[in-house]
């Protein structure tokens, strides 16, 4: 059946355009001479190395290390320090200028100071996703209280919930929608940073391969082999973070109502 | 109860009692002044519907009785106890995203008995999801109720506290005719049935007529109290009755033409 045939086409429409790329890279790469890139089977073969030594997986494992504790470390401090902050308003009007002021400095800016205070190590890069993480963490807490509709604040009063329960059983749950989006986007930002501070600031992780490869010989298949690995690992993030989106009783959060 | 040298508004025991309570909002260093020395006797029991033209301080009258406002001067009490912050005695419906939207019917209808054991949360659940008819929705989370269901679901989750006075907030403005005419209904039926003293704001003048023991009606801003009308007709009223029309002109002239538009 031609029409069934097409819908089934449909389906593998990405796949069919991501080929046809690569067959053009292919093709380019053949007619242009020099050094402009690596074509997609040396890439391939430079994958094959690196998953033959093995090392490829302890980069990533260092990776994921390093981008969870430091996104876990901000996600437990800005929170809660965000929610407080913003629930009284004249603490958000002491801490808010100080908070526009470190917000625009690049995470990446830290690193030298990362590196004083912790050396080069885990340490500095977990330092430098923390600090990538906890500002945008910080703001969306403060915003999300202020944005809490009042209805459901008159509604904890009215039913007298002590304040643990109050904020247990309202302030937390009508924020959490807007947290999670919040989180999954902050997530993909210390994907980022992760690779930047591994250039500089350890011996190793996806970051640290990249570079690497290019000074120890200009292994350029290796550097793209390695690109592709940290777009796939944050897309795998980004997905795991969207699964949450669809829990029942924070989905409401995400549909105009 | 050692109730002061007032006349009594209602023949029944005084449930809510407020004198001279006057209340003005602050914005930008001005007072603007919304409800004008309202002194208002309610008895147990009762259901008093509140009337008035839109934005005359109806709401904020309500938001005082239940605390969620202070008076700027006088005072309101409930049993002879001065009202100064909101109470699980008494429950607040609001008129709009009241209940919510993370919690399911089950759980929106516990939220506020949670000090309860397991088995009576369960029954009063089950006797309330059957009052407000909303068997089969157990489960449900709001954005897939519609809107008339979750006004019904917020009557429950109020009820289920066991209250003594419910205060509505204009609880069925935002629902299309029909169903607040079936909603009319369902709360006569659930006030009949269980004798809470209620306390009803909307602009609606048939809703009032339709509801009521008796009609406050406001003046416009800074509110006071215009009138306070009885309505003796025995439910469930016939709105095609010539009493029924008539208790309804009455009202409409003593809130005055304007208000009829």
């Amino acid at each position: 059946m031609p029409v069934r045939f097409l819908k089934r086409l449909g389906q593998f429409r990405p796949v069919i355009f991501i080929a046809t790329l690569i067959a053009l890279w292919q093709v380019v790469i053949r007619q242009v001479p020099g050094q402009l890139l690596p074509g997609p089977l040396q890439v391939l073969r430079g994958m094959r190395d690196l998953l033959q030594h093995g090392l490829i997986l302890k980069y990533i494992v260092a990776s994921l290390f390093r981008v969870t504790w430091g996104f876990l470390l901000a996600l437990i401090t800005a929170v809660p320090l965000g929610l407080t902050v913003g629930w009284y308003r004249r603490g958000e009007m002491a801490l808010n200028p100080l908070v526009q002021l470190l917000r625009p400095i690049s995470p990446l800016a830290w690193i030298p100071i990362a590196i004083l205070w912790f050396g080069v190590g885990d340490l500095s890069a977990i330092f430098l996703i923390f600090v990538g993480c906890f500002f945008p963490l910080l703001l969306t807490a403060m915003s999300a209280v202020h944005n809490i509709p009042a209805v459901y604040v008159n509604v904890g009063r009215n039913f007298g919930l002590p304040p643990a329960a109050f904020v247990l059983r309202v302030l937390y749950p009508a924020v959490a929608p807007r947290l999670i989006l919040a989180s999954r986007i902050t997530l993909g930002l210390a994907w980022l940073v992760v690779v930047a501070a591994e250039m500089i600031a350890v011996n190793s992780g996806l970051g640290f391969l990249i570079i690497d490869a290019r000074n120890a010989g200009n292994r350029y298949d290796l550097v793209v082999a390695g690109m592709i690995i940290i777009g796939i690992i944050g897309l795998l993030l980004d997905q795991a973070m969207r699964a949450l989106e669809r829990v029942k009783s924070f989905r409401w959060g995400y549909s105009e109502e | 109860m050692a109730a002061e040298a007032t006349i009594p508004l209602s023949s029944r025991k005084a449930k809510l009692q407020m004198r001279d309570v006057s209340f003005a909002f602050e914005r930008d260093g001005k007072s603007i002044p919304v409800l004008d020395k309202i002194s208002l006797d309610i008895g147990d029991g009762e259901f008093v519907c509140v009337v008035g033209p839109s934005g005359c301080g109806k709401s904020t009258l309500l938001n005082v009785m239940a605390g969620f406002l202070s008076p700027t001067t006088g005072m309101v009490a409930i049993n002879g106890e001065t009202v100064r912050r909101p109470d699980p005695r008494r429950i607040m419906v609001f008129q709009d995203h009241g209940v919510f939207p993370w919690l399911t019917v089950e759980g929106n209808i516990e939220f506020g008995i949670s000090g309860l054991s397991t088995a009576e949360r369960k029954e009063r659940v089950a006797h309330y999801v059957q009052m407000v008819r909303l068997q089969g929705f157990e489960h449900t989370y709001p954005p897939d109720l519609s809107g008339g269901m979750k006004q019904r679901l917020q009557v429950a989750r109020a009820l289920a506290m066991n209250p003594d006075v419910l205060y509505l907030d204009e609880p069925f403005g935002a629902l299309d005719a029909i169903t607040r005419v079936m909603m009319r209904s369902e709360l006569l039926r659930i006030w009949q049935a269980e004798r809470r003293t209620i306390i009803f704001v909307t602009h609606d003048v048939d809703e009032a007529v339709q509801l009521a023991d008796r009609i406050v009606v406001l003046s416009s801003r800074p509110a006071r109290i215009q009138d306070v009308h009885s309505v003796d007709i025995p439910h469930p009223r016939n709105i095609s009755s010539s009493g029924y029309l008539q208790h309804r002109d009455d009202l409409l002239q003593k809130i005055g033409l304007a208000y009829s538009a």
